[in-house]
């Protein structure tokens, strides 16, 4: 009010500085926006600490060797984090081999015209409803339902392949293939999510461009569409890993906990997150520390899938 | 005086549920007198606990611990609460390790453990606290096999049977050893699917208690999660059972009271007198006939030399602290175990655990009146 009589003799930008309610709101929001904005990195630190401090007596008494160990005997103290480490990245290497072709394949089909629109939203919309399912919903209805449905097939599969060392046992109720199979179905819907929206994303021009130089449908998509959605793609995937590896409640229902490697992927195994699940309610001491010494373990490695995405996507939007 | 003043406080409520509170409960130690009536009355106030006035009459008590008698003790606190509604207990079962540790911390009003405490905690809890933690058992309960074999209704376990299957030294129905003691019962010729808790728990200390003094060459020690050499893991009493009514062939260890919960076949077992014994609670309790409690209360049967128990039984326990700042809660604390282990033992038996018989029951009561 008073500015107006004084303003002018002064430059806009003389008055920009002086007193004005607006910028004090605008300063209050900037230090609030940077207090959050900190305030996440720090309680990733936070957390970072303090696992690696309760991890702290393990690390000192197994240090590397603890990634070698397959043994796990809170009775002698002795621990080790081998078949964890392997049930982890086998069990979502195979989670990834079923859902990255099925859910690409998802995405491909949601972002094209085959279907109306009022049968593609949805389609689309059940799509992403499968990412709201619980995971121990998922792990009751493995349990009961899908292990029961299934195994007839799997032990069809022993009878014939059974002389390939990757389907040489029976195939156990609790097992490693099961599992991966239902983390297959729990990261498809961020597959397809984010895959979909990606390729809806691509620039009209360039599939107009595409069908205007004559190429079909089948080479827009291969040669147009998906690649350069391709960064999209593939940080759903990333994402989908990092989901698949920490993964606990399904795991640990359905895996059968048992701390061993078996070459048969029908053999019962065992997760990082499904042992830390299972032991950390009654553990103390050493042991304890050996399973947050589990639980630092897989954040670095997902901290690396994380990691590894960025990378991946960043390079892929450069390609662009 | 507390009785009277709980009779007095009844006859105001004019229900019939608090007669029956007064009944019960008022003759084992007290009623926990808490009823704002009573508070609000000079005279009664005085002679009345004083927290019974100050917590404005309603008592709330937190337990955390064990899970092998969880299903037990909620159902006596939600009975207790019923008859009592001024006392509200509060039973988190998270598991027996956490139990003890935060009865340490001292975040709960009483713990709860299917292991006596160990010296080193007791050690910690004095430093602490200044005295020693009371340790309390409340039931009893029985570890079983269950399995699951078509045709095959009444398993025999001889030692050498379930020594082997668990150590992983016989791994078909049909072995010789599983055979002998099952004459005239067709064993299959499949794979024994063994299955063992994954997560720590006081069943798996029972078991390997048991397992370690009745199997020769068992080497992998007792505690409340063991490595195994043989077999696929399964969380709680509940992952157990339903893994082995999905597999044929499969033989597991889960408490008593989920196995007939749930209708699993369950094995009878030979005694250290080298009788096969069938679980049931009778069998069970026969197993801490004629042995000698210690001051503690932390007694363990691991091999019951009664010819007439079930081996692998097991007591439970709650651990209480010497001191209670609050005497309402101290109140409500005696006076509920004292109707657990009295007007309790109904569902103890119903829901399949081992009653604590009247003896002990008089001892855990006069430690119980000991805390201040």
């Amino acid at each position: 009010m008073t500015s107006q009589t004084i303003a002018k003799s002064e430059t806009l930008i003389e008055s920009s500085q002086k007193f004005n309610p607006v910028r004090l709101v605008d300063q209050i929001f900037y230090w609030l926006t940077v207090a959050t904005a900190l305030g996440v990195g720090f309680i990733l630190l936070w957390i970072a600490w303090s696992l690696l401090s309760i991890a702290f007596p393990a690390i000192v008494k197994f240090n590397i060797g603890f990634l070698f160990s397959t043994s796990w005997n809170p009775v002698n103290d002795a621990f080790g984090a081998l078949p964890q480490i392997a049930g982890t990245i086998i069990s979502a290497i195979i989670a990834l081999l079923f859902a990255v072709p099925l859910g690409v394949g998802v995405a491909v089909f949601l972002s094209e015209n085959f279907l109306p629109t009022k049968v593609q939203t949805p389609l689309g919309l059940l799509v992403e409803l499968l990412a709201a399912v619980p995971s121990v919903v998922y792990g009751m209805w493995g349990i009961f339902v899908f292990v029961p449905f299934i195994l007839p097939f799997l032990q069809g599969i022993h009878r014939v392949f059974g002389w390939i060392p990757l389907f040489s046992t029976p195939p156990s109720t609790r097992q490693m293939f099961t599992t991966a199979m239902v983390l297959a179905i729990m990261i498809l819907p961020t597959i397809i999510a984010i895959s979909r929206d990606s390729l809806l994303s691509v620039a009209p021009e360039l599939r107009q461009g595409a069908y205007g130089l004559g190429a079909t449908r089948w080479e827009t998509l291969t040669r147009v569409l998906v690649p350069s959605a391709l960064s999209g793609i593939i940080g759903s995937v990333m994402l989908a890993l990092g989901r698949a590896l920490g993964e606990t409640m399904a795991a640990a229902m359905l895996i059968g906990n048992a701390n061993r490697i078996n070459i048969s992927l029908f053999a019962p195994a065992s997760t990082i997150s499904a042992m830390i699940a299972n032991q950390f309610g009654e553990a103390s001491g050493l042991q304890k520390s050996a399973l947050f010494y589990q639980a630092l373990i897989l954040m670095v490695m997902t901290l690396i899938v994380n990691m590894l995405a960025e990378v991946i996507v960043n390079r892929f939007q450069q390609v662009e | 005086m507390t009785s009277l003043l709980s009779f007095k406080s009844s006859f105001k409520r004019k229900t019939a549920v608090a007669t029956l509170a007064f009944l019960s409960a008022g003759l084992a130690v007290s009623c926990a007198p808490s009823s704002p009536d009573v508070a609000t009355s000079p005279a009664a106030g005085d002679a009345a606990s004083p927290a019974a006035a100050g917590s404005g009459g309603t008592v709330t008590l937190s337990g955390a611990g064990a899970s092998f008698p969880a299903p037990l003790y909620q159902r006596w606190f939600a009975d207790y609460n019923k008859q009592n509604p001024n006392t509200q207990i509060s039973y988190q079962s998270v598991g027996s390790g956490a139990g003890v540790e935060q009865f340490q911390a001292g975040t709960v009003d009483f713990g709860a453990s299917d292991a006596p405490l160990k010296d080193k905690d007791k050690e910690t809890f004095k430093a602490k606290y200044g005295a020693e933690p009371i340790q309390v058992p409340m039931t009893g309960g029985s570890v079983v096999f269950a399995y699951n074999l078509d045709g095959v209704d009444e398993l025999k376990l001889s030692r050498d049977a379930y020594c082997g299957i668990v150590k992983g030294e016989i791994t078909q129905w049909n072995d010789p050893a599983i055979a002998s003691a099952n004459s005239g019962v067709t064993l299959p010729d499949s794979k024994i699917n063994f299955v063992h808790r994954s997560d720590g728990s006081g069943t798996t200390f029972a078991f390997t208690n048991h397992l370690e003094t009745a199997c020769p060459n068992w080497t992998a020690g007792v505690n409340k999660s063991i490595e195994w050499a043989v077999g696929t893991g399964a969380k709680g009493n509940e992952g157990i059972t339903a893994q082995v009514q999905q597999t044929p062939g499969a033989i597991g260890y889960t408490e008593f009271s989920y196995a007939r919960e749930n209708g699993l076949k369950m094995a009878a077992i030979e005694n250290a007198s080298g009788k096969m014994i069938t679980p049931t609670p009778e069998s069970g309790a026969a197993a801490f006939e004629g042995e000698t409690v210690p001051a503690d209360f932390a007694l363990q049967v691991p091999d019951s030399k009664n010819a007439a128990a079930y081996p692998i039984s097991t007591l439970t326990w709650l651990l209480l602290y010497p001191e209670y700042k609050d005497a309402a809660k101290r109140e409500a604390l005696s006076s509920v175990i004292g109707w657990s282990l009295t007007d309790g033992k109904a569902s103890a038996t119903e829901l399949g655990y081992i009653p604590i018989e009247p003896s002990l029951a008089t001892k855990v009561n006069d430690r119980v009146a000991q805390i201040k």
